[in-house]
């Protein structure tokens, strides 16, 4: 299946934030990632599916700075993957599988500390702050314990968290697991709001009715790339009803087991 | 720099949170200190003695009485044969045995002198040194009152024999080997625990994705423990001065000197650990079987290194700890300076060194 890179149902003028061009990662013979090619325009959500050991952690840690690619090019907000990650650090926010915020401080000191290991001024993190728990109405929650919070709340506090300093880009790596579903779609309310603020979110994610709250969709089988394209051209080209339907069809032919 | 700060006051914060930890690590060394301050100052009362007298003159027969009088000792007055002497020892019935040789008075009259021998069970090293003390005492009182007929002082040399455990290894032992133990484990098992914590929770990617530079969350994480490890230090070294009469003799700058050496060591050790642990009880276990243990037996506090089989003395010149304590012991207790311990805070310097740039090597690696 040859991946598909340009979006017809969408028409935008601004420069893509993300770019890969044969992005390929080898651990030893293994190869993680192959030849991973696709854009990504500012304010697009960008759902990246694949079964587990496909190759989704590596292509986004790859993007992230985390890993440095064998072979093969890619920018994200302009800047390159190899030379300039500390530049690229500074413009992405990142939310991983494990709920990441620490349990032992309160709300407002993991605001404070994330905003300050961005190297925000006092006075910015106050702001934002106050900004951040206004919006998700936890304003009395401030001087609360993480741990006490129910895992909805937090998810959604680390996912503002991640934004706290602004980023051009925000990488969401399976940010909804173990939520029920009512909660997974308010997440997924604040996740528009901040695309509709002009913020890119790649996230990566199991669950297929959120794949169907991408503008755009791309799934991984054994490393590369199988189908890229909004939802609904990609259920009329797999003549599915539904995403499941289309990645079933795709991701059953996989011949790498989880790992 | 700032960012620095933010992040060390976040580790503070974690510290000041977790009560429990906080007062395992304060409290361990005070505990320590304290109940060795008991185990101390007890008396040491009827301890089960025998006398075996080969002169029976008026002078032995004195000096038992003196002894059979005073509260600390429980005599059994029968001879026995040097056998039997030892069957009384090994069993532990006899806590010590006071032999007078043939001709003791005669002696002490003819030449001015006499041999007492004192042999004491030294595998409780206070007790055995705690009883010698009090023999040699009564016998110098006694010595005190006896002159020869000329008018020349006579005495009586009490030959002290310590079984078991010729070098007494014991009381002020302690206080060092506490002190390699805690800021070993306090180094090590809180400096590995945190790390695998982050990595647990997942905050450690979110670090690493963050412009914060690796070399700055090493730094904040050895920070918090660093201090607690140099307050530790000093909470020791006041409660064993003030409790148990065991003041620093040499210079208190060369012992901190090289405590933060020490500790810099435990440090890089438990920054290497958490490389390979996955769970914070894998960090936990790692820290308490893979350091722990050694310091323990292979630092020399409660065995002595001399007395091991070859390969383990060789083992135990890895063991930071091992020369940590023959620092403490020599600038602590005996008041040594720099020109004496100047080849153990060399190995440490060394160690501390080369395991720091390894830990710091391999934790970079690690995380590409």
């Amino acid at each position: 299946m040859q991946p598909t890179i340009n979006d017809p149902g969408k028409q935008r003028s601004t420069r893509p934030v993300i770019t890969a061009e044969k992005l390929t990662k080898k651990f030893g013979h293994f190869i993680a990632a192959n030849e991973l090619t696709f854009e990504v325009e500012k304010g697009e959500i960008f759902g990246f599916l694949g079964a587990n050991g496909a190759g989704k952690t590596t292509a986004m840690r790859m993007l992230c700075g985390l890993l440095t690619p064998s072979s093969g090019k890619a920018t994200i907000a302009g800047f390159d993957v190899y030379t300039e990650t500390e530049k690229i650090k500074r413009r992405i926010g990142y939310m991983s599988q494990k709920f990441s915020l620490y349990d032992d401080l309160t709300v407002a000191e993991n605001i404070r500390f994330y905003g300050g290991i961005y190297g925000m001024e006092s006075k910015q993190i106050k702001i934002k702050t106050t900004e951040l728990l206004q919006e998700l109405q936890l304003q009395d929650e401030a001087r609360t314990l993480v741990r006490e919070l129910p895992l909805g709340w937090k998810q959604k506090l680390s996912f503002s968290v991640s934004l706290v300093h602004n980023p051009d880009i925000v990488f969401l790596d399976e940010p909804t697991g173990g939520v029920d579903p009512v909660t997974r779609r308010q997440f997924w309310d604040l996740i528009y709001h901040a695309a509709d603020k002009g913020v890119t979110i790649f996230v990566t994610t199991h669950y297929m009715d959120e794949a169907e709250y991408c503008n755009r969709v791309s799934i991984m089988v054994d490393g590369v790339i199988a189908a890229l394209d909004s939802p609904t051209r990609l259920k009329q080209q797999f003549a599915g009803n539904t995403m499941e339907d289309v990645f079933y069809e795709l991701a059953r032919n996989a011949k790498r087991k989880d790992d | 720099m700032k960012q620095l700060i933010t992040f060390i006051r976040k580790e503070f914060l974690h510290v000041f949170r977790d009560r429990k930890t906080l007062l395992m690590l304060f409290g361990l060394p005070i505990a320590q200190i304290v109940l060795f301050g008991f185990a101390l100052s007890n008396e040491i009362k009827d301890s089960k003695v025998v006398v075996a007298d080969y002169s029976k003159d008026a002078v032995t027969r004195q000096l038992i009485n003196k002894i059979a009088a005073s509260k600390y000792f429980d005599l059994e007055q029968s001879l026995q044969s040097a056998d039997q002497l030892q069957a009384a020892f090994k069993k532990g019935t006899i806590k010590m045995a006071i032999i007078f040789p043939q001709n003791f008075a005669t002696d002490l009259i003819h030449t001015n002198k006499a041999t007492v021998q004192v042999i004491a069970d030294a595998s409780d090293p206070n007790q055995a040194t705690t009883i010698t003390n009090y023999v040699t005492q009564i016998i110098t009182d006694y010595n005190a009152g006896l002159a020869n007929d000329a008018g020349q002082p006579m005495q009586i040399l009490p030959e002290l024999q310590m079984l078991y455990n010729p070098e007494l290894r014991g009381a002020p032992n302690f206080v060092p080997g506490v002190m390699a133990l805690v800021l070993m484990l306090v180094c090590t098992m809180m400096t590995s625990v945190a790390i695998v914590k982050e990595k647990e929770l997942g905050t450690m990617e979110i670090l690493l994705v963050s412009p914060f530079k690796t070399i700055y969350i090493i730094i904040a994480k050895l920070a918090p423990n660093l201090i607690i490890s140099v307050v530790n230090l000093f909470i020791i070294l006041i409660l064993s001065s003030v409790f148990l009469d065991l003041p620093v003799k040499g210079s208190v700058l060369l012992l901190v000197f090289d405590s933060i050496l020490f500790i810099m060591t435990s440090l890089s050790i438990g920054l290497l650990l958490s490389i390979n642990a996955k769970t914070q009880q894998a960090a936990m276990m790692g820290s308490l079987m893979g350091m722990m243990l050694p310091t323990m037996l292979l630092t020399g506090f409660l065995f002595p290194i001399e007395n091991m089989p070859l390969p383990m003395q060789f083992l135990s010149n890895i063991v930071p700890s091992r020369w940590y304590f023959i620092i403490i012991k020599k600038v602590m207790l005996k008041g040594l300076g720099f020109s004496s311990v100047w080849k153990e805070t060399l190995i440490l310097a060394g160690m501390c060194l080369s395991l720091f740039a390894i830990s710091l090597r391999r934790f970079k690696i690690r995380l590409q």
